[in-house]
């Protein structure tokens, strides 16, 4: 019967891991201020992943969008965009960092699995076991103008098809046998004969027929991460990822989401400490309380200004409302469509709009808000957000750490490069303090770092072949 | 006065060296360190400050190797001057990565990226990825699109495109960002289309040096006007010269000409004859003293713009390489001095271009 528990019941580590999402596109980051350096080049993306590694963190994280959002036809031009390619960019840092986990966002729609996991693969050995794949799907033909294979999903097969992905995936990186290489291994020794599995899978929407070429890595494959939040979506990460960048920060539901993915990551037939939950989130500190909360004013103030404010009401009024005034009411004009139109990569999706405007007005009205201060509630996504002093923001922490509401937290920095700065030198030592945070990294790899196990070899497969 | 014009026609005819590193793909893992160095890092900075103009990284499928653009990525932030130059294929990849990808190399090296594109014939990998394999004359026509796909969506960002002007809240002036409207040309195998803009401003270098085997360069397939240098193969080093010529009549004076050859030197108490030196590579090979070698490629690098070492064993050549014949080559004035802040572009002696989609007019506007 013991045996059973630790697998059966969730038992929370008591500690928490930090993570760094260097965002690189939209309003989070205030390019306005001054201190507010380079987007692209290598030396801001250095600073962050040192500073991070610094600061123990288990992973320096990197999104993907594969086409310019676009506002009412044109290139969004008032939010911060254009970014490197990820797994170009983790490679590089893999060379001044030596034990930081590299993350990297990677589209299951316009890759081929076979390329795209040696890709993955090739990063995992090149930093000696710290890459890891957030696991994203698109499904819209407009993102896939920019590709051979266009677009092909429907919006209900995405996970269908990101499963059937993934476990090709996993087959490629368990195609290597742990001793396909010999230690002392000459190149032309291996892999030794019928140490590696060919991998075949024929799908609906792509065909593999494969050897793999390279051998595990010290952490045997890339860490997964995942970030749907819809049912189906968890039930893949249950079922498929090793962490869950959630969107479930704030305590109660923090809570409530770790019982659902437990839940389901048992009922996928995987232990109940298998995945591991970091929600996106922002922190804003300072040493008083007080200070944080002028900072906060600040940092609000410079994610979205005015001309953000008209714009992002654009979006679901479907026209220009360039002559109305962002300090006063809602715009009282109905909006030009029915049903906006696919807001390009915002991941706005067909709200009906006459009823969101009305209802919007109302809202606004009620609370006497003009555009900036509704808008300003509505995008900062403040439920991610933890404001305060060190030492208050420390505690609050400390309790997520005790319930095991979250595994950590993937910070998304507001300023670049130096946003991780206050957070590595103040708040670190103060959950350290609290015995909530680890005092060094526990090994060289993600996976080590992360308290992750090792995944076994799938025994089964094709036959082996050299 | 004399010795402008001394060290003029010195630096016309000096070329510049590259290596293949392959060989040291793995690092960190303790796998496949066969070729003597303990990481990636290691070997590139010792071709480095042996004097390497150029480290290129070998891409087809072979057991063991990692993918050749991750590895140059890896070396960007370690070396200072050397170009880095990944293979990338052009038939099996998706184009619109395919240039994210090198733009990105471009920024995390500080502007030293390079591009061999290739379009070989691998019917595995082509059923690795479930495409018909590609062959013939079909591989060329691969590789002028992707190329041209590349170069504009490299261009689809005007060099001034982010103006982080607070006054107006715009981060970027929409108008300097451009969709590209690629078309696959009639007849193309497996037609496709791009539309950009590219998700990632304009390179560093505004073009990245694109190189190609000379082999798929010219009428008919990849423009010579697409690429900036070819890679010039002979069956051996006698025919060499003599191919390095037929190539420059044909393709002109604007392509930059590479020399390819194998190197394998006395070493370590061993004659290069007695020494392994692995199966054919279809490439001219040199197999010999240091001394021998400098003597044959002083002419040869006054005839072609550069040469590149395909070393037998990566750590025993470059030790002989770095030791005896660099410094030798360069007491001679055979080599141009390595680039110290200075881009690929600036080694091959290009420009940097404008991008195709700037108009004067919207330039000019913008400065008022």
């Amino acid at each position: 019967m013991s045996q059973h528990s630790s697998a059966d019941v969730f038992v929370p580590s008591g500690t928490l891991q930090l993570g760094v999402f260097f965002q690189g596109v939209n309003s989070g980051t205030i390019w306005k201020a001054a201190e507010s350096g380079s987007q692209t080049d290598f030396e801001s993306f250095r600073r962050i992943a040192q500073t991070a590694e610094r600061g123990l963190f288990a992973a320096f994280f990197l999104g993907e969008g594969l086409r310019l959002r676009e506002h009412l036809g044109r290139p969004h031009a008032l939010d911060v965009v254009g970014r490197p390619d990820a797994q170009t960019m983790l490679a590089a840092l893999a060379s001044v960092t030596t034990h930081i986990g590299l993350a990297a966002t990677q589209n299951t729609t316009y890759n081929d699995p076979a390329d795209l996991a040696h890709r993955l693969a090739s990063l995992d050995l090149i930093s000696g076991g710290r890459a890891a794949w957030n696991m994203v799907t698109t499904d819209n033909a407009w993102t896939g103008e920019n590709f051979r294979r266009g677009g092909y999903l429907d919006h209900a097969d995405r996970y269908v098809h990101a499963e059937a992905f993934v476990r090709t995936a996993k087959a490629i990186w368990d195609s290597w046998a742990p001793d396909a290489v010999a230690s002392d291994g000459a190149a032309g020794d291996w892999p030794a004969d019928g140490a590696v599995r060919r991998v075949h899978h024929e799908g609906q929407h792509y065909t593999v027929d494969y050897t793999p070429r390279l051998p595990r890595s010290p952490q045997h494959h890339p860490v997964l991460f995942q970030a749907g939040d819809s049912p189906d979506g968890r039930d893949f990460a249950a079922r498929q990822a090793d962490v869950i960048f959630s969107a479930h920060p704030q305590f109660d539901a923090a809570v409530a989401f770790r019982d659902d993915i437990t839940e389901r990551t048992l009922r996928a037939g995987r232990p109940a400490n298998a995945v591991k939950i970091m929600p996106a989130s922002e922190f804003i500190l300072a040493p008083t309380s007080a200070e944080a909360a002028e900072k906060k004013a600040w940092v609000r103030e410079l994610q979205i200004g005015p001309q953000q404010a008209i714009a992002y009401l654009e979006q679901f009024w479907g026209r220009q409302l360039d002559g109305w005034d962002a300090n006063g009411p809602l715009p009282d004009i109905a909006p030009a469509v029915e049903e906006t139109s696919e807001t390009r990569g915002s991941g706005f999706h067909g709200a009906k709009a006459v009823e969101l405007t009305a209802q919007w007005r109302q809202e606004a009205a009620e609370k006497g808000q003009t555009i900036l201060q509704f808008v300003r509630a509505k995008a900062a996504r403040s439920d991610a957000s933890f404001v305060g002093s060190y030492s208050e923001v420390a505690d609050t922490l400390a309790d997520y750490a005790r319930v095991g509401a979250v595994d950590g937290f993937n910070i998304s920095p507001w300023l670049i490069p130096t946003g991780l700065d206050d957070i590595v030198n103040h708040l670190v030592p103060e959950l350290q303090e609290r015995g909530v945070y680890p005092t060094q990294y526990r090994g060289t790899t993600l996976r080590e770092n992360l308290g992750l196990a090792v995944p076994e070899r799938a025994a089964a497969g094709e036959p082996a072949v050299r | 006065m004399s010795t402008i014009d001394d060290r003029t026609s010195t630096a016309s005819r000096a070329g510049f060296l590259a290596i293949e590193l392959d060989g040291a793909g793995w690092n960190g893992t303790g796998f496949g360190s066969t070729e003597g160095f303990a990481s990636l890092a290691e070997a590139v900075l010792t071709a480095e400050s042996a004097g390497f103009h150029v480290a290129t990284f070998a891409d087809a499928p072979v057991a063991g190797r990692a993918n050749a653009l991750q590895r140059a990525a890896y070396a960007g932030p370690v070396t200072r001057t050397i170009a880095l130059v990944p293979e990338v294929d052009t038939v099996y990849t998706e184009p619109f990565h395919v240039s994210t990808q090198l733009a990105s190399l471009d920024y995390v090296s500080g502007g030293r990226a390079g591009w061999i594109a290739t379009a070989a014939e691998f019917p595995e990998t082509a059923a690795s990825v479930g495409r018909e394999n590609v062959s013939g004359s079909a591989l060329a026509q691969e590789a002028a699109a992707s190329i041209e796909v590349s170069r504009r969506l490299w261009d689809s960002w005007e060099d001034d495109a982010v103006i982080r002007d607070v006054a107006t809240g715009r981060y970027i002036d929409a108008d300097k960002l451009h969709y590209v409207d690629y078309e696959t040309p009639a007849g193309f195998g497996a037609p496709y289309s791009v539309k950009g803009p590219s998700i990632i401003p304009r390179p560093l270098q505004g073009q990245p040096p694109i190189l190609a085997p000379a082999s798929i360069v010219g009428a008919g397939q990849v423009p010579a006007d697409a690429v900036d240098a070819v890679l010039v193969t002979a069956p051996t080093p006698e025919l060499l010269t003599a191919e390095i010529r037929d190539v420059r009549h044909r393709l002109g004076a604007a392509v930059a000409i590479v020399g390819e050859l194998d190197v394998v030197l006395d070493a370590r108490g061993q004659a290069a004859g007695e020494r392994a030196a692995g199966p054919a590579s279809g490439r001219a090979r040199y197999v010999g003293s240091a001394a021998g070698l400098v003597d044959f490629l002083e002419p040869l690098l006054a005839e072609a713009d550069g040469v590149r070492l395909h070393p037998a064993s990566l750590a025993v050549e470059l030790e002989e390489l770095a030791r005896l014949v660099l410094p030798e080559l360069r007491r001679r004035g055979a080599l141009r001095a390595p680039l110290q802040d200075g881009t690929f572009r600036d080694l091959l002696g290009l420009p940097r271009p404008a991008s195709r989609y700037a108009h004067p007019s919207t330039t000019a506007a913008a400065g008022k």
